[in-house]
Formats: structure tokens, C-alpha cells, sequence
């Protein structure tokens, strides 16, 4: 029974963790990070306007279905 | 033990879906539950991904999950990136799920439930998710290159021209269309015209948060913005009953039309991530949230359906768009069942991302079978309503007369009851002056979705609420899409004529930026000036021609495909794209056929115009008749260059099968992964 709780909790934590990486990823926040970590920088305002400089020419140019 | 197990499992599995499969077909007369659907589409997504998809996986692509990805490859933290795959999956899935699968099913729904739901099901396992799986594994093969890109290196450079002008026109016809939906949904509608206006302070509010405040935190301050346009739909509310307010918001459609245009040339020339960036993530967010509640909506309330399986307008003379149940229905539904468009976002940023190649399974051929799925809650969304009702609000008022009284007694003499009263108590209802004509799809799938809503969440009296939060979760990310598809567009325009003038394919430099957004912003404010102008409501005509330039572009995909998998000696399996590949020319061809020549002035675009011409000729006639002939025009254009691309494919088939040519795959060197090297 305690094995059975313990599945379930590690499940739904496993769930839980995956799904808020899908929406970091598909909210850029994951881009972010690896940005901040890519440049060295901690977040700021200016950080996260040279984040948008540099990501927003590849983002404008991805097509998004009808 | 488990081999027993799982037979008997899946053996389940297939009579479920059998029973599920034959209830939907075989059913008349009384209505029935919609559960039914949402089992058969269960049972078939469950065998279609178990059975077919390994097959493929196994015989034809055989996935090799030792071979390095390019996002391992040529991994730069930006593009390229090992990302995993539920990541992926989720990423794809907001790529491709657009207003498509929501708005087209609406339409096709004037046929009953069943055409729509059976073309959903068979046409997404046998034809979408097999096209969105073997794209993206043929592009992860190939550095993550681009349909175009891949269809010039397989076909030749006819291949890629075509593919590249297919794109353009597809985008450009798809901006007028959506534009069209919106201006239909928000005219003469105050409510829904002050949520959306006010969704641009919001977003301006979320970009100072996210550049001043919190930087980077995009989920947080999307569930603000969410939070702050759900206050917005229900002040919506008190301005619609305000006389000043109300008239402050109201619209007629040719206003908005230009207002759209506006909106749109803006986002494409000007620097204005303050507020579109914050857009596009609230859109994403509404547009994820809503799916997944409506959803559990239809599962709790399992609702009745209550248009018929099939109803008299198979033959060919529907209001809501003329044309016969084959080829129309199947072009009407493109993006639930199979999209060319799709083909550009699996060879486009998510082949980039992927880890193995066994992942492409998952998210090429899974991600579409969760948009189909999206496809058939638009069908339930449109069929819960009463006939009549969904008549009402989806037929031009050229066809069913202008005054209340005269739409109800055409609507009724149809054989599905509805009186203006009714109508009048629904508009009431739902906070609208009025709900006939209402062409689009967008009002009479918000009408559905808050009759779903309501039953399940807050009762009759929350109506209202839920029919706003329905068009602006429409509206919202259909604007989204004009404003990214315009810049899509504008980029791909600058890159084609950078060849002839250098500057002109600079995406910093001013003046090629205003004339390549003013070029694009014209080209499909065409389109949805002509729907405005079309006595037949403008989706009789646009919408068929999208779905048209959209299935040439899937056409152009399975060709592709079809070419690799022959390169790759695999011919005994050619069936499996040969068989989509020569469906989609049945229908997409028999298709433009009707809508240049069919004798039917509503559904052949130059017998309308020859009607016209016979008629007393005014400077609006004059326009509408050039209009039907640039239709006819596009549409053969477009068909004649998927024909060179169909016989240029052809003749290497032939040559590679007959030994008379030798031709390889043009694929990237294996390289093996490491992360199978990490494991030992």
C-alpha cells in the first residue's frame, strides 16, 4: 500500500514537473534561462530586452498554423 | 502472460471503437449522445498510434534511436536545442492548433456530424499524422531543413518554387479569411468589440511587467493577463447596456475591415514587441486553458447532439457554402484531418528540438491526432445546438432574406424548425443584438461552446459570460495569427526579393520593411474586402479556396514524402503516403474544378460571374465579377503548379523503379548519438 501511495506521489510530482516545463518552454521562460546562463548575466530589465533583441527575429520568422 | 494481456486489451480497444465507429454511422432519427464520438475517437487516435505509426515507425522510416539528432548535432542553446520530448510535444501541439480545426468542422457541420467526424478520424490517422510524422523525421534527417528546402533537394526546383509560392498564397488567403471570421464576430457587437479592444492596455500593461517589473516571468504575468481579460469580458457586459458605451464600440463591418488592416500593417512594420509579444502569450495561454475546459466540459456534461447525422444539404445545396459533400467537406475540414500548413511547422523550429528520432513518433504523429481531437469538440460544439438555431446564425442573409421573420420561415421550410422569437430569446441570451447572419463559424462555435459551458459551470444565467469568452478566445488568437502571419509572410517576401535588389532583403531596413508589410497587408485585405462585398456572405467563396490552397500544399508534402521513402527502397511501402498523396489530388482537383467551372453561379466562381454580367451593371457588380475571375484565376494557378510538381515526381518514381535513374537520399552522415554512448 505505501509502495502504491509512494508511486502515485512520484508520478504526480513527475506530471507536475513535466508540465511546467512545457509551459516554460512554450512561454520562452526556459529560452530566458538559458540565455541569462548562456551570457552570464542575472536577470534584469536589461538582460531581458537583450533577450527579446536577440530572439525576436527568430520568433517573428516561425509560422503558426490556421 | 502479457502478450495475452495486452491482445486481449487492444482486442477491446477495436470493439469499442468498432461499436463506437458503427453507432455514429448507423444511428438515425433520435439524437444521439455525444459520448459516442468521444469514444470512437478515443479507440481510433488509441489503434492509429499503437498499430500504424510503430508500422511505419518500423518498417518504412526505421527510427534509429543511435543516430544523433541535428539538436544534438548542431546544439547552439537557441535554435538547436535537446529539449525533451513532452517539451516538444507541447510546443508542437500550440504550433499547429490554430482557429483551423475549431472553425472548418463548424462549417462542415451544414452536412450533419457525420461526414465531418468520419473524415476527422480516418483522414488525421491515415493522412494528417502520417504527413506530420515523416515530414519531421525527414527534416531531422536533414539538419532540420525546411519543406521548401527539402522539396527543391528531393523533387528539383520546380518542387521548391511551388511549395514556396504555395506558402505565400496560402497565407495571404488564410489572413483574409481569419480577418473575415473576426470582423463577422465582432460587428455590431459591443460587448465583444470592448474585450478584445481591451486585451491591447492589457498586454501593454503584461510588456512594462515583464520588461520593468518581473523580467522573463512570462507564465506569471500570462495568468495576470488572463485574469485581467476575464474581468474585461465581464465589464463587457455593462458597456454593452450603456447607450454612450455601446455606441462607442459598435462597428459596422467595413470599419473594423479597415481597423483590422491597420492593426495588422502595424504589427508587421512597426517595433511593437510591448505589445505583441504579451499578445502572443496570452493568446497561447487562453488558447491552452480553453481547449483543456472544454474538453472536460463535454466529458462532464456529455451533451446531445442534436443535428442529424446526415441532412439534405449533401447535395450541394447548403447555405452556409454551396457545394456537394464530395470534394467540399473534405476541403472545408483541412486542418482536424490533414493541413499542408502543418508540414511547415514539423520542418520548421521542432525538428530542430527533438532528442532521437524515435520522439518524432510521438510528437509528428501525436500532436495532430490531439488537434483532431480538438476538431471533433468543434463538431460536438456545433451539433449540440438545434438545427435551426445553428441555420440561423450561419446562413448570409442573401440567402435566407434579411428581416428575422423571413430567415426563420426559409430556415423552417428547410425542415429544421426555428422562429424569430427563439433567435431573439438567444441573442438575449448570449448578450447580442442579433445572431442571424452571423457567417464564419466563430458566433455559432461560441454559441455551442457556451451552451456547454453554461450546463456544466454556472447555468443559463452565465450564458452570456461564456458566448464572450468563446468569441474572444476565437478573436484573440486569430488576431495572434494576422499579425504573426503577416510577418511571416513579409519575411518571406524580403528573402525572395533580396535576390533581385539586395536592400530589399535587409528585415532592418525601413523602406523595404513598409513596402513588404503594405504589399502583404494589401494582398489579403483584398480577400476580406471581396468577403465583405460577397452578397453570399464571403465564406461561401474564401474559405473553400483556403482549404483548396491548403490541401495543394499537403499535396506537396505527401509528394515529398512519397519521393523520399521511394529514394530510401522502400517502394513496397509507398502506399502509405501514395494512398493520402492520391486522395488529396482527387479532392483538392475535383474541387477547384467545381469552384472555376461548375455551372452552379454559388459554387462556380465564373458562372457567377457570367450571371452577374447579364444583370443591370453597377460599379459593385463590376468589382464582383473581376473578384470571381482573380478567384478562378488563383485557383488554377495554383493547380497547374501542383500538376508540374505531381509530374516532376512522377517521372522520378518512375526512373528510380525502372533502374533508369540512381538517385539517393540526400540525407546528413550518421553520426552516433552520444547519449547512447553515456548509457554504455
Amino acid at each position: 500500500m505505501n509502495n502504491l501511495l509512494k508511486g502515485i506521489c512520484v508520478f504526480a510530482a513527475k506530471a507536475v514537473g513535466t508540465t511546467h516545463a512545457v509551459l516554460r518552454e512554450i512561454f520562452d521562460e526556459a529560452a530566458y534561462s538559458r540565455f541569462l546562463s548562456r551570457a552570464g548575466m542575472v536577470s534584469s530589465s536589461e538582460a531581458y530586452a537583450a533577450f527579446r533583441r536577440e530572439f525576436e527575429e527568430a520568433k517573428m520568422r516561425r509560422p503558426k498554423c490556421c | 502472460m502479457n502478450k495475452t494481456l495486452a491482445f486481449l486489451g487492444w482486442g477491446t480497444v477495436a470493439v469499442l471503437g468498432a461499436v463506437a465507429v458503427g453507432a455514429i454511422a448507423l444511428h438515425r432519427g433520435e439524437p444521439i449522445n455525444a459520448l459516442w464520438l468521444v469514444v470512437a475517437a478515443t479507440c481510433c487516435y488509441a489503434l492509429g498510434y499503437r498499430f500504424y505509426s510503430k508500422f511505419i515507425a518500423a518498417k518504412i522510416l526505421s527510427l534509429d534511436a543511435l543516430r544523433a539528432t541535428p539538436a544534438e548535432r548542431l546544439e547552439n542553446g537557441r535554435d538547436f536545442l535537446v529539449t525533451n520530448k513532452w517539451v516538444v510535444f507541447g510546443h508542437h501541439f500550440a504550433a499547429i492548433a490554430g482557429p483551423g480545426p475549431l472553425v472548418g468542422p463548424v462549417l462542415a457541420a451544414q452536412f450533419g456530424y457525420l461526414p465531418g467526424t468520419m473524415w476527422v478520424l480516418a483522414g488525421a490517422v491515415f493522412a494528417g499524422c502520417v504527413q506530420d510524422f515523416v515530414i519531421l523525421l525527414f527534416s531531422v534527417r536533414r539538419d532540420g531543413k525546411s519543406l521548401t528546402e527539402m522539396a527543391k533537394g528531393e523533387i528539383g526546383r520546380v518542387g521548391g518554387f511551388v511549395a514556396y509560392v504555395a506558402v505565400i498564397a496560402i497565407l495571404i488567403i488564410l489572413l483574409g479569411v481569419v480577418a473575415l471570421i473576426v470582423v463577422n464576430a465582432l460587428k455590431a457587437s459591443p460587448w465583444a468589440t470592448f474585450t478584445i479592444a481591451m486585451t491591447m492596455p492589457i498586454a501593454l500593461l503584461m510588456g512594462v511587467y515583464l520588461r520593468r517589473i518581473r523580467p522573463g516571468k512570462v507564465l506569471e504575468v500570462s495568468a495576470l493577463g488572463f485574469a485581467l481579460v476575464l474581468a474585461a469580458i465581464w465589464g463587457g457586459q455593462y458597456v454593452s447596456q450603456n447607450v454612450a458605451l455601446a455606441k462607442l464600440f459598435t462597428f459596422s463591418a467595413p470599419t473594423l475591415a479597415i481597423l483590422i488592416m491597420v492593426y495588422g500593417f502595424a504589427a508587421s512594420a512597426l517595433p511593437v514587441w510591448l505589445l505583441l509579444a504579451p499578445r502572443d502569450y496570452l493568446s497561447t495561454f487562453v488558447k491552452l486553458g480553453t481547449i483543456a475546459l472544454l474538453a472536460v466540459g463535454i466529458v462532464a456534461l456529455h451533451p446531445t447532439l442534436h443535428m442529424p447525422a446526415l441532412t439534405r444539404f449533401v447535395d450541394g445545396t447548403g447555405p452556409v457554402f454551396a457545394g456537394k459533400i464530395f470534394p467540399f467537406a473534405f476541403i472545408t475540414i483541412a486542418c482536424g484531418a490533414i493541413s499542408g500548413f502543418h508540414a511547415l511547422i514539423s520542418s520548421g523550429t521542432t525538428p530542430k528540438m527533438i532528442a532521437r528520432e524515435t520522439e518524432t513518433r510521438m510528437v509528428g504523429y501525436g500532436a495532430m491526432m490531439a488537434e483532431s481531437a480538438v476538431a471533433i469538440m468543434a463538431i460536438i460544439a456545433a451539433c449540440v445546438m438545434q438545427p435551426g438555431v445553428y441555420f440561423a446564425i450561419n446562413s448570409p442573409a442573401g440567402i435566407v432574406g434579411e428581416a428575422p421573420a423571413t430567415g426563420a420561415a426559409t430556415i423552417s421550410s428547410w425542415g429544421f424548425p426555428v422562429t424569430a422569437a427563439d433567435m431573439q430569446a438567444l441573442a438575449h441570451a448570449v448578450g447580442e443584438q442579433t445572431l442571424y447572419d452571423r457567417t464564419g463559424g466563430a458566433p455559432a462555435f461560441a454559441v455551442g461552446m457556451a451552451h456547454i459551458f453554461s450546463h456544466s459551470l454556472g447555468g443559463e444565467t452565465l450564458m452570456a459570460l461564456w458566448y464572450h469568452f468563446a468569441i474572444m478566445f476565437e478573436a484573440l488568437f486569430i488576431l495572434t495569427i494576422l499579425d504573426a502571419g503577416t510577418r511571416v509572410a513579409r519575411f518571406m517576401v524580403q528573402d525572395a526579393l533580396g535576390h533581385v535588389y539586395k536592400p530589399l532583403g535587409r528585415t532592418s531596413w525601413y523602406p523595404s520593411i513598409l513596402a513588404t508589410s503594405g504589399l502583404i497587408v494589401a494582398a489579403w485585405g483584398y480577400f476580406l474586402w471581396q468577403g465583405l462585398k460577397d452578397p453570399l456572405g464571403g465564406i461561401n467563396s474564401l474559405w473553400p479556396l483556403f482549404g483548396i490552397a491548403n490541401q495543394l500544399l499537403a499535396t506537396v508534402a505527401v509528394c515529398v514524402a512519397t519521393t523520399i521513402i521511394i529514394k530510401m527502397h522502400r517502394a513496397t511501402y509507398a502506399a502509405v503516403t501514395l494512398v493520402p498523396l492520391a486522395w488529396l489530388v482527387a479532392v483538392t482537383f475535383t474541387a477547384s474544378w467545381h469552384k472555376v467551372f461548375d455551372a452552379n453561379p454559388r459554387v462556380g466562381f465564373l458562372a457567377q460571374a457570367r450571371v452577374l454580367a447579364t444583370g443591370p451593371m453597377t460599379s459593385e457588380t463590376t468589382r464582383v465579377i473581376f473578384n470571381n475571375r482573380l478567384d478562378a484565376a488563383v485557383t488554377g494557378v495554383l493547380v497547374v503548379m501542383v500538376t508540374l510538381v505531381l509530374v516532376e515526381s512522377a517521372r522520378q518514381w518512375v526512373g528510380i523503379l525502372t533502374g533508369a535513374r540512381e538517385e539517393r537520399v540526400k540525407e546528413s552522415p550518421f553520426v552516433r548519438t552520444r547519449f547512447a554512448q553515456e548509457q554504455g
